[in-house]
């Protein structure tokens, strides 16, 4: 079976340097893909490259086995879900139009949204457990009220592969999990799920694989108890790192204070 | 979106209100008429005298509000979607800082020597044709400033206009200083904007102008509604944001650009309509609709003032808006939850 979404020996980045380089994974249905790694070292650009928001320098991101820059827009849009990192609405807009606004790729240019369409809205607000807030204006909400509404706005486009940017930022425990739950739902559908993250909790409890970026590079790749080890973790955030094996398997993660690499 | 059925109440709540204005205008003014008469003139009917005045000066006059008012509101409301910035206006981009240039130059040239006073066909098209030369380029050269590897940048777009006004009123001054007391004194009056100049020929270019911003603008409302969330966001969300930028910033400056070079600089209108039109609509398809409506009544009611508050003397219709805006946008700007 084709992998929903891939990238081969990637690069990109922005003016004169390279961000990311030489990135190679396969991002296979069923799976959470963690991304970890230090302020810079290039999270945001990879999901931005394969959200086909920075263009590919060289390489080649696979959607579905076929190259992404060959994929019609539309086609792409609604196989793709991108959640940015902070966000400030330009305007004021209601939490439910501004999740309907997910359905964009699946509505023609003038006409009402479909039943289909309000049902996804709906659908994925009480996943975010923001049903309550679908009335209010964004800018009167709270930073995690906010990140809620914005991960239904994913949500509602119903994507196969999910591109999350700091997914669990500004969210309390209980809605974290809500989150984490999301995601293992969407994988169990067949979706792929790939999210960056600084809160290591998020990671090895959410996430079936990492992929570990510093400089832009890959450090490691692979399945959590490969990946979220005392040797590499270190190295990558240049802090003490203490693994224990938790429930299931899953890593247990504790860091401790910086020290030299 | 969900505020979609208030729009189109309101929608037809101002196309009545502005029906009722359109006809206070061809009552009202220097000589009033009696409803039947104007009902009448219309038709070619009645003393030869009100048939010129309702015909040839006050249904001209009158249509010309609604399109000019119309093609400054509804390009604000596409720039400040475009710019998402809440204080861009039609004059922005360039557009008045350029077809003062344009005005001033084709009067220095000696085309048009008064505009108040109707100098022939070749007069009066002249001066238009000047300020919409001068506004395009003006317009052009703001659009090669904002443009960086092939994208039109945003916060560029904003910083260049602002830029080009301030050099087109450089080069404004620089003109002035060898122009006579009445070419100043005709540029002055351009300046302040006024519907005088309404005649049928302006009025048929100006529905072609606000035609093609409609059907250029209508089809990007979807576009405006995703660049809420960000270019990056909207791009993911299959939308051509590079196209909808240009498209948009093309239509909002031909607009503007159209309606200056027919009545001069008029403010207020398109930055204060659509700012009212966001409290009752945030699908921008309403909003453009909206604001094209909100724009006609303003102008049709401010000229209707102008023409009659200190009749027979006329007063700018540009001082109208702004007396009238300057105040009911302070008061929105207070009343923003």
């Amino acid at each position: 079976m084709t992998a929903p979404l891939a990238a081969e020996a990637l690069a990109a980045g922005y003016g004169a340097c390279d961000v990311l380089a030489n990135v190679t994974r396969t991002f296979d249905a069923g799976r959470v893909t963690a991304l970890l790694g230090e302020n810079g070292a290039g999270k945001s650009t990879l999901l931005k490259a394969l959200a086909g928001i920075v263009p590919a320098r060289r390489g080649t991101i696979r959607l579905g086995g076929r190259p992404l820059s060959g994929i019609p827009r539309r086609e792409a849009a609604r196989a793709l879900g991108y959640l940015s990192q902070g966000f400030e609405p330009l305007f004021p807009i209601l939490a439910r139009d501004l999740v309907l606004l997910g359905r964009t790729p699946w509505r023609t240019a003038f006409g009402a949204p479909s039943a289909r369409d309000r049902a996804a809205v709906e659908a994925s607000l009480a996943e975010m457990d923001a049903l309550a807030l679908a009335e209010t204006d964004l800018g009167a909400m709270s930073g995690g009220e906010r990140q809620r509404v914005l991960l239904a706005r994913v949500l509602a486009g119903e994507p196969e592969v999910l591109l999350l940017d700091e997914p669990t930022a500004n969210l309390d425990p209980r809605h974290r999990f809500l989150v984490i739950d999301a995601m293992r739902r969407r994988a169990d559908q067949g979706g792929a799920v790939v999210f960056s993250t600084h809160e290591l909790d998020v990671a090895s409890t959410g996430a079936d694989d990492a992929l570990l970026l510093s400089g832009g590079r890959v450090l490691a790749a692979g399945p959590l108890v490969e990946t979220l080890t005392e040797p590499l973790l270190s190295a990558l955030f240049g802090v003490a790192a203490c693994v224990a094996p938790g429930a299931g398997g899953r890593p247990i993660v504790s860091l401790g204070p910086a020290r030299a690499r | 979106m969900t505020s979609r059925r208030p729009a189109l109440v309101w929608g037809i709540a101002l196309l009545g209100v502005l029906a009722a204005a359109l006809l206070a205008s061809l009552l009202l003014g220097s000589v009033s008429l009696a409803p039947g008469a104007v009902l009448r003139a219309l038709l070619g009917d009645g003393d030869a005298q009100t048939v010129s005045i309702v015909r040839d000066l006050r249904l001209p006059r009158a249509l010309l509000a609604v399109l000019v008012g119309g093609a400054l509101a509804l390009s604000g409301a596409a720039l400040q979607a475009l710019l998402g910035n809440p204080l861009a206006d039609p004059y922005l981009l360039g557009v008045s800082g350029g077809a003062a240039c344009g005005t001033l130059v084709g009067s220095l040239l000696g085309l048009g020597a008064s505009v108040g006073a109707h100098s022939g066909v070749l007069g009066s098209l002249a001066l238009p044709l000047a300020a919409f030369l001068g506004a395009l380029a003006a317009v052009l050269v703001v659009g090669l400033g904002a443009s960086a590897g092939g994208r039109l940048d945003r916060g560029r777009l904003l910083l260049s206009g602002v830029v080009v006004n301030a050099l087109a009123s450089a080069v404004l001054l620089f003109l002035l200083s060898f122009g006579d007391a009445s070419r100043s004194r005709t540029f002055v009056f351009w300046m302040l904007g006024s519907l005088a100049g309404a005649t049928p020929g302006a009025v048929l270019a100006l529905s072609v102008y606000a035609a093609l911003g409609l059907a250029l603008l209508l089809p990007l409302a979807r576009a405006f509604d995703a660049l809420t969330l960000g270019e990056e966001t909207a791009a993911t969300l299959g939308i051509r944001v590079e196209t909808a930028k240009r498209t948009a910033y093309l239509a909002a400056s031909l607009l503007a650009a159209a309606a200056v070079a027919y009545a001069g600089i008029i403010g207020f209108v398109g930055l204060l309509v659509p700012h009212a039109v966001r409290r009752v609509t945030r699908s921008h398809r309403a909003l453009l609709l909206l604001s094209f409506l909100g724009g006609a009544l303003l102008l049709v009611v401010s000229d209707v003032a102008a023409r009659s508050l200190f009749a027979p003397a006329e007063i700018s219709v540009g001082a109208i808006t702004a007396l009238l805006g300057a105040p009911a946008f302070l008061l929105l700007l207070r009343a923003r939850p």
